[in-house]
């Protein structure tokens, strides 16, 4: 009885709270976002300046995010940071919190990358014809830069929104766990309404993220038949 | 009791995650280098049919959390009858996702072999699969070795999500050991030092490699 | 009269809506050394690249022994092993020795046996003093070894007729000598059919029996070898070759 499955989502406010749930999801995802990409650029910048303990703390900083999980990393902000450093914040803020540091150690790498493939020449023009280091950044490196690794970040967006879907485990009410409550609630009526429920939240991180990539990938695919010639 | 002691005897514990978190990794990662090698192999010779289904296949793995597909496998599926176990749940899943990550890295490295490189082949006469065997395969394979070992990485990430479907790989044991004691420092820390003894080594190797293909082991 | 080996009718060639080969006519007679001169940008190495199937054109037919080319893959294959293809860029293929890129056509596309081809092989590389370098990888040679290496790949499949496309563009001044010889060796020596892009104005003099002028992808002149450097026929050829300093 696979199609009467599907009322499920039409029974009650089910299909509201879904949506609702998703506009938790997304909310998180874009203040991480911005708040992560921003910080990251100014990361990766740095990154690339001859300080060596500047760079090694920035590695390490970035090593660390990389290397836990980021389910770990959940929930060691989510036990820490009240127990051991006294803040006590709601769960979406911490994990908006976790999400925008992880996002801006992986945007910190993409930066850097972008900033040194950049042609020694340029960087040497620009020094050349009198820049300021700000003005040879702002001017010079970071543009060339941003359109180098415009693909690596979207790809990025794209998996720091998959990432949410982790939210429910530190009980964020995102819309997987709207999604499992709707399940136990209409149990009962709908056996197969579980499939139904998790289809669609299956289709809508779908229709999120493959827009997303799939414009990462022509722009990669452009670029590669650029270099071909 | 200490810090030390709680350490000390959670362990065995510890010890056993790590041991099944290794175990799912390692069969995750095989399972999806196959599946992977195929997907890309149908897109590089253009199979008919097959090759769309894979690159469908690609797109919607890649395109979904690991969690909502194994929320799929272990709570959705079974009403229709497939009924696996967790563990099988989460490997079945694991090589879902992966096998679209390394379809994408084997393919990066394919089209990464230069365009001349393929016309020189073609110009000596080889076919089609002559071309692929002796120029676009082997160059290919090893431009990709880093993709491919990044997403070992990722994939090694990935099983901490297992906790969902209460497979007591590390993560899990962690959190359920912090529901009993209320430790979460201690349990906390054991479970980060999981995680850098598998991982650290691989992401040093990464690098490595990382820097061997670009600086061409071997260009021409 | 010397049999035509190929034979170019009416030839077009679009890159999209940009017009980059207009109606090219010519032929080649066996032992021919045919030099194709012009600006850059001119269509000469898109020219050479449509003799090889590697770009295809829109109209016009190609005829390499006497035979029409349909222009298929699985037809230019084939006729891929009786035309012999240098590039600019070398492109050794850098997993193999530099034996094994000599003897992959020979071995796998023309199934010769791996005995034979090894001897020509050999004889190949001593004619190119380079056989001292048959087991090392294309990374420990520099780029004129390369490029020599290039051209006895392309020589092992005993092809009917040589294409160079700017072979001595990516190399030192000091390393194009070497190259250049071998490819005048191969004309007067084994008197091989040959057709040659080229900037260097000396070794084209040196070896044209004919010169096509191309220019905006159009061929403005046919001339012989011998008059195209003395006397142009067009004014264009003849600013070509002042630009040229020659």
């Amino acid at each position: 009885m696979a199609h009467s499955g599907i009322n499920v989502l039409f029974e009650g406010r089910n299909l509201i709270r879904l949506f609702g749930g998703l506009w938790t999801t997304v909310e998180i995802a874009a203040v991480a976002l911005v708040l992560g990409l921003i910080l990251g650029v100014v990361l990766g910048v740095l990154r690339t300046f001859p300080s060596r303990l500047l760079r090694f703390v920035l590695r390490l900083y970035l090593e660390f995010f990389r290397i836990i999980p980021t389910v770990v990393l959940l929930f060691l902000f989510y036990y820490i940071l009240p127990k051991q450093m006294g803040v006590n914040l709601p769960a979406n803020q911490v994990a908006t919190l976790v999400f925008a540091l992880w996002t801006a150690a992986e945007m910190s790498d993409i930066v850097r990358g972008a900033l040194i493939s950049v042609p020694k020449h340029q960087r040497e023009s620009g020094m050349a014809i009198g820049l300021s280091r700000w003005q040879l950044y702002r001017y010079v490196l970071i543009p060339q830069a941003v359109s180098l690794e415009l693909p690596a970040t979207i790809n990025l967006v794209t998996r720091v929104i998959k990432t949410t879907s982790l939210l429910m485990l530190i009980s964020v009410m995102d819309v997987i766990n709207v999604g499992q409550q709707v399940v136990e609630a209409n149990n009962q009526k709908y056996p197969t309404g579980v499939f139904w429920v998790y289809g669609i939240i299956f289709v809508m991180y779908f229709v999120i993220d493959y827009p997303l990539s799939w414009w990462a990938k022509r722009m990669d695919k452009k670029r590669l038949e650029r270099a071909n010639g | 009791m200490s810090s030390w002691q709680i350490i000390q005897q959670s362990l065995p514990l510890f010890e056993k995650g790590f041991v099944l978190t290794l175990w799912l990794s390692l069969i995750g990662i095989i399972g999806s280098i196959i599946v992977g090698l195929i997907c890309s192999l149908l897109k590089y010779f253009q199979v008919p049919v097959l090759g769309k289904i894979a690159a469908i296949y690609v797109e919607i793995s890649r395109n979904t959390p690991l969690l909502v597909q194994l929320f799929f496998l272990y709570y959705a599926f079974p009403v229709f009858g497939f009924k696996l176990n967790a563990e099988m749940c989460g490997i079945v899943g694991l090589i879902f996702l992966g096998g679209s990550y390394m379809a994408e890295g084997f393919n990066g490295g394919f089209d990464g072999v230069s365009k001349t490189q393929v016309e020189t082949g073609k110009a000596i006469g080889l076919s089609r699969l002559q071309l692929a065997r002796y120029v676009v395969f082997p160059q290919g394979f090893t431009l990709s070795v880093p993709a491919l070992a990044a997403n070992m990485i990722f994939l090694i990430k990935e099983t901490s999500i297992f906790t969902v479907i209460a497979i007591p790989e590390l993560t899990n044991t962690a959190l359920d050991l912090i529901g009993m004691y209320y430790r979460s420092n201690e349990y906390l820390f054991m479970l980060v030092v999981g995680y850098a003894i598998i991982l650290i080594p691989l992401s040093i190797i990464l690098t490595i490699l990382e820097k061997r293909v670009r600086y061409g082991s071997f260009g021409n | 009269m010397a049999k035509e080996i190929v034979k170019v009718e009416h030839l077009e060639k679009f890159y999209q809506k940009r017009h980059v080969l207009h109606d090219i006519n010519f032929s080649v007679n066996e032992g021919e050394v045919v030099a194709l001169l012009g600006p850059s940008g001119s269509g000469k190495s898109t020219l050479i690249r449509c003799l090889n199937g590697l770009e295809p054109y829109q109209q016009g037919e190609v005829t390499f022994n006497g035979e029409k080319i349909v222009p298929a893959e699985k037809n230019w294959q084939k006729i891929r092993q009786k035309i012999g293809m240098v590039f600019q860029s070398y492109d050794l293929f850098p997993n193999l020795t530099v034996l094994d890129n000599i003897l992959l056509g020979p071995v796998k596309v023309q199934h010769q046996s791996k005995e034979a081809a090894t001897a020509s092989a050999e004889k190949l590389l001593d004619q190119v003093g380079l056989r001292e370098y048959e087991n090392a990888y294309p990374r420990q040679l520099s780029g004129g070894q390369k490029q020599r290496i290039a051209i006895v790949r392309a020589l092992a499949l005993n092809p009917e007729l040589m294409l160079f496309d700017e072979v001595t563009a990516s190399l030192d001044p000091e390393m194009v000598r070497g190259v250049l010889n071998i490819i005048s060796n191969l004309a007067q020596d084994s008197n091989m059919t040959m057709i040659v892009v080229t900037h260097e104005m000396n070794f084209a003099q040196q070896i044209a029996d004919r010169v096509l002028f191309l220019e905006d992808g159009k061929i403005l002149e046919q001339t012989k070898g011998s008059q195209f450097f003395e006397q142009p026929q067009t004014d264009r050829a003849k600013a070509f070759l002042d630009s040229m300093d020659f």
